[in-house]
């Protein structure tokens, strides 16, 4: 079974989706990242999904709840790179990842998650 | 076409041709419904004559009363032309049926003096020929209907892609001004521009500016939103300008919630707002928490 991989950049993971979702794979995907946070203490999870065209409601929400997870332990979570097909579809499933943060590519991304991450430093 | 009415028919139609078109000319030139600014006299005598040969040859190929059967093509083809040329040059529906019907009156006279008293046969020669014309006629303005809502059609697919340009302000500002009401295709139209928009520049704001929306109902307000929670989600902020006091009460009233959206009056506030933002390259201006 394939699995996403999670890298490490500093305090920042990043997890890029390179191949349609299904829902064993966004399950592991949940359970690795939840595990590789609190291992390499990371203050920040970087989420690129920009080549991920198909979505459907179990994968919105898997994306939603990692997000979640995340800023549960204490690591800020961006999304970027969404397809417009794809916000349109969460859109109109109802998902709008109410709470979820995200930017339009890795580079805005990362520069918002250092700023989060400093803003949350001084707190 | 009965065997009996059948030959009458057929030495009308070759031997008085000339005469036939000349009647027939002179009632669709009397006639009331007659558009000489919009068709000349010998472009009509030419589709009127084109009209009776491929009538005599269709009827002299020993044609049934059907007009669907194949030896009626080259005069579905002729009429189709015609009456699609009649549509584009503003023709009402009666009036190119009319072309065909008023062949009724010339040649039911001529069929009454060759025939003559045998009211059999006359009667006969009659349901036939108009069978023929009225299916004929049937057949134009079918056509004729097809060719107007084609052109409907096409047109509103222009209005479509015309009414939503999405324009750049500013670098990374892009601005949507909507003008029009809004449905639920156009919507869907006005979102993916709007979004495939914000990937092609990169911009994190974008600005919708509904001072050309004529009303905002509950639907309407629904469309703004999924868009603005669409382009949210791939990392823009949406701002929506050119609210109009009207439209603000209409909102309120509505119970409509806007609270998770930045409105502004007008568009240049949203612009300043904008600038700001990006200029101060505030983290917030990618994402709201």
């Amino acid at each position: 079974m394939d699995k996403i991989p999670i890298l490490r950049m500093g305090k920042f993971l990043l997890v890029s989706i390179q191949v349609d979702m299904h829902d064993r794979l966004a399950l592991q995907l949940q359970d690795d990242l939840t595990n590789r946070i609190v291992s390499a203490r990371a203050r920040g999870v970087l989420i690129d999904i920009s080549s991920l065209e198909v979505v459907d409601s179990f994968i919105g929400r898997m994306i939603s709840n990692i997000a979640a997870m995340a800023r549960v332990l204490d690591a800020q979570a961006v999304v970027v790179g969404m397809q417009p097909a794809v916000a349109i579809t969460l859109v109109e499933l109802g998902l709008s990842l109410e709470g979820v943060r995200t930017a339009l590519d890795v580079e805005r991304g990362m520069e918002l998650l250092r700023a989060l991450v400093a803003a949350q430093a001084l707190q | 076409m009965p065997p009996a009415a059948a030959p009458t028919l057929r030495a009308i139609l070759s031997k008085d041709q000339n005469e036939l078109l000349a009647e027939w000319l002179q009632a669709q030139l009397s006639a009331s419904t007659v558009r000489a600014h919009l068709m000349r006299e010998t472009e009509l005598r030419e589709q009127s004559r084109e009209f009776l040969t491929l009538l005599q040859r269709a009827v002299a190929a020993g044609a049934a009363e059907t007009f669907e059967g194949p030896e009626w093509a080259s005069m579905r083809e002729f009429l189709a032309a015609a009456s699609r040329s009649r549509a584009q040059e503003g023709f009402t529906a009666t009036e190119t049926a009319i072309f065909v019907l008023s062949l009724k009156r010339p040649l039911f006279e001529r069929l009454r003096g060759d025939i003559g008293s045998d009211a059999r046969l006359l009667a006969d020669a009659l349901w036939h020929i108009t069978t023929i014309l009225d299916r004929a006629a049937l057949y134009v303005t079918e056509t004729f209907l097809n060719a107007r809502e084609s052109v409907i059609q096409s047109q509103q697919r222009e209005l479509l892609e015309l009414s939503t340009p999405v324009v750049e302000l500013w670098h990374s500002i892009v601005a949507l001004p909507l003008i029009g009401t809004l449905d639920s295709e156009r919507t869907q139209v006005v979102m993916e521009s709007l979004l495939q928009k914000i990937v092609e520049t990169g911009a994190t704001i974008a600005i919708i500016d509904i001072t050309g929306v004529p009303t905002v109902d509950t639907l309407v307000a629904q469309y703004l939103l999924k868009t603005v929670a669409a382009a949210r989600l791939m990392g823009a902020d949406c701002f929506i300008s050119g609210i109009r006091p009207q439209i603000a009460q209409t909102i309120v009233h509505l119970g409509v919630d806007l609270r998770d959206v930045t409105t502004k009056a007008t568009l240049a506030d949203a612009f300043m707002l904008a600038l700001r933002r990006t200029q101060a390259k505030l983290p917030q201006a990618a994402g709201n928490s």
